[in-house]
């Protein structure tokens, strides 16, 4: 009896406790619902309505079929008509296509000789697992479409055993080998961890242990707080890279094609935001547990809708634009395009600028919520 | 500079609805040692934060060492030594670490001689490499005050600073105040020890975030028209929870084998007294009230005017 009384009592403390953490409650609650949004409805593994390129240099009414009936599998949205090779190529390079479909002048004339046609399918590689549905998509559209179409009035010329050819060509990842994407983003994902909670500690240990006080009462000023915080870390990220690089050349021998001062920038860049994050983290959590807690609730989404661990175009458009607003969203892109597409500053300048963007509004916040005084 | 070091006026510092502190003068000379007293929650170390522009006042102005408390905190900080009620300094760096980082953020010169300085005068030499969170409680104290004054403050805000300290060590701390007063710096110092009270300049008594008493102990002492009694005589100690609640008494309790009661108007405590005055075992003198006696009854006077309000 006496032991189910005390037990009573430590259970009652305990709930009493946890209904004043505030946070911590609202974890419990809100993680599993976190988790069960972003696996059930977020992550697609058979992402659709990839943006695709279509340079279509024979335009009869067979391949108008054939371009309809992509577009119809689901798979393709907005196809894009280009011109010119140059102008797909810089699409797919920006990652803003993650197809070319290339419909060559001679399409018809061959189908028509009873020759088999070509079609050529350049795909993205960097991401393997967005390309495999699409491209046994395009073949079915491709096979039924001519089926149809070559039954009516053009009948008289028969079908041919293959009609159609379907050329593919993966990009930058020729073999479609997961790991050149998984670096990228593992290097992402790693640093926002380390950098993001490091600092939001850093900087909590301080109010927590009450040396926060005595450090306000003497002259340092805001910024000297934050710089002296943040540099020791910069460092620690920067040897972070460096051994993730080094062990994907030596272990998975990932390339790295683009430029290294522009990838060495990115990251720093990258870099800083995190810390500035982990930084305003610290200004608002009372101690280093809610700091922790709240690192991992960034993380969460950092990992999972940042086209790290899911296709980021298999993801409905809520989530995308959850993945827009994360930092590590966007230096995966980047590092995608340095490492394996050797991307020029022109074509990631847009990330780069979405970085820039995060930076001074983080630290600005970060700085409004910082003070010198105790109120 | 022999004008006010401390010079304040109506400072107020409100949280929510409650007023923390409530319009506090406080005009200290230089080279004096004030001892700030007070119940828990009275509003000392948030009068001392206001002090060292750590706080935001939210009514009242002044100067600390001629500089403005709120558009000068910066000249404040760089003068002043201001010692935390909680330990402030890096456990996890060693003692010497911990000198040396207070001695950059100061931008002092010669930081390695003025820390070795530092570290001879406290003793601590030859245990310069521990790490900080080894000290006992006493010497993490002393290690504290050598830090606040390693960059030679006009002026010096300590913050209970003898809380749980022995005897021995408090007796030492005092001992170099007013070392530290007599080279000129000001102090003002907040405690709950009457000995330590005893051994300031002059007190300022704070209650309820009202200053309730200003001046020497003498001066408090004789301003206050308090009366007081001491019983002597077999179970005297005895009588102090009878009279405790008894009209006319502010306090009543045992010392030693003594019995002490303290009462504002004399007629009423007699009145009070005069049951067990008949007891011919018991002695009863009229005695000097305590500087105890005074705050106990000012603390009092402050709840019944913070009830009314
Ligand atoms: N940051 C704060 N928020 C709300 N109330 C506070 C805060 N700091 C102090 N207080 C309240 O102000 C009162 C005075 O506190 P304090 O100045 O620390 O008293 P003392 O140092 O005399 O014990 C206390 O009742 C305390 O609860
Ligand atoms: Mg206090």
């Amino acid at each position: 009896m006496g032991f189910l009384l005390r037990l009573w009592a430590m259970i009652g403390k305990e709930a009493l406790q946890l209904r004043r953490d505030r946070l911590t409650f609202a974890m419990m609650f809100g993680l599993p619902i976190m988790q069960l949004v972003l696996f059930g409805f977020a992550i697609n593994s058979d992402p659709k309505g990839l943006p695709t390129a279509v340079l279509q240099s024979d335009n009869s009414k067979l391949t108008r079929a054939l371009v309809a009936a992509v577009g119809n599998t689901g798979y393709f949205s907005s196809t894009q008509a280009v011109s010119t090779e140059a102008e797909a190529d810089e699409l797919l390079q920006r990652g803003a296509v993650q197809f070319i479909i290339t419909i060559p002048g001679d399409f018809t004339r061959k189908l028509i000789r009873h020759e088999t046609a070509q079609v050529a399918i350049e795909a993205d590689g960097t991401d393997p697992a967005t390309v495999g549905g699409a491209l046994a998509a395009i073949g079915q559209a491709a096979s039924q479409t001519l089926a149809r179409e070559l039954s009516g009035p053009l009948a008289s010329y028969g079908t041919p055993a293959a009609p159609v050819d379907i050329v593919l060509h993966r990009r930058y990842n020729p073999e479609g080998i997961t790991r050149f994407n998984i670096v990228p983003g593992l290097l992402g994902v790693i640093l926002t961890m380390t950098m993001v909670m490091m600092t939001a500690l850093a900087v909590t240990r301080e109010r927590e242990r009450g040396t926060m006080e005595n450090l306000l009462a003497m002259p340092v000023r805001p910024i000297e707080v934050m710089a002296g915080k943040i540099a020791p870390y910069v460092l620690i990220g920067g040897v972070q890279v460096a051994v993730v690089l080094v062990a994907a050349k030596i272990l998975f021998a990932v390339p790295f094609v683009g430029s290294f001062a522009l990838f060495g920038a990115a990251t720093l860049l990258f870099i800083t935001v995190s810390l500035a994050i982990g930084f305003t983290f610290s200004t608002i959590a009372q101690n280093q547990l809610q700091a922790m807690q709240m690192s991992f609730f960034f993380l969460m989404p950092s990992i999972l809708l940042s086209g790290f661990a899911f296709p980021f175009r298999g993801m409905p458009a809520w989530a995308q634009a959850i993945g827009e607003g994360l930092p590590v969203t966007h230096f995966l892109r980047i590092v995608r395009g340095l490492m394996l597409k050797g991307a020029s500053l022109e074509q990631i300048s847009g990330e780069i600028a979405v970085l820039a963007f995060m930076l001074i509004l983080v630290s600005a916040l970060a700085i409004s919520r910082y003070r010198v005084t105790l109120d | 500079m022999s004008g006010p070091v401390i010079d304040v006026k109506g400072l107020v510092k409100r949280y929510g609805q409650r007023t923390v502190v409530d319009h506090v003068d406080l005009t200290i000379m230089q080279g004096r040692v004030c001892g700030f007293l007070g119940p828990n929650g009275s509003g000392k170390t948030t009068t001392l934060r206001m002090m060292c522009g750590l706080l935001t006042p939210d009514g009242g102005s002044g100067t600390c060492l001629g500089h403005d408390i709120i558009a000068e905190r910066d000249a404040i900080k760089r003068q002043t030594g201001y010692m935390t009620q909680k330990f402030g300094l890096y456990e996890d760096l060693t003692i010497r670490e911990n000198l040396e980082f207070v001695a950059r953020v100061y931008r002092l010169d010669h930081v390695r001689s003025r820390v070795d300085a530092a570290l001879e005068r406290l003793g601590l030499a030859t245990r310069q490499h521990q790490l900080t969170g080894a000290l006992s409680g006493g010497w993490k104290q002393r290690l504290a005050l050598a830090a606040c004054v390693l960059h030679e403050p006009k002026l010096l805000l300590l913050d209970e600073p003898t809380a749980g300290v022995d005897p021995k060590a408090r007796r030492a701390f005092w001992d170099e105040i007013h070392a530290l007063a007599g080279q000129g710096i000001t102090v003002l110092v907040s405690t709950h020890y009457m000995d330590e009270a005893e051994r300031c300049h002059e007190i300022a008594y704070i209650a309820y975030g009202k200053l309730m008493a200003r001046g020497t102990a003498d001066e408090i002492i004789d301003g206050s028209g308090l009366k007081a009694f001491v019983a002597s005589g077999p179970g005297a100690d005895r009588l102090a929870p009878l009279l405790r609640d008894a009209v006319g008494v502010t306090a009543a309790a045992a010392f030693g084998l003594d019995l002490h009661v303290c009462g504002p108007d004399e007629a009423a405590l007699e009145k009070a007294i005069a049951p067990f005055r008949a007891d011919p075992a018991l002695a009863w003198e009229r005695t000097r009230p305590t500087l105890e006696d005074i705050f106990i009854h000012l603390m009092g006077e402050a709840r019944d005017n913070a009830e009314a309000a």
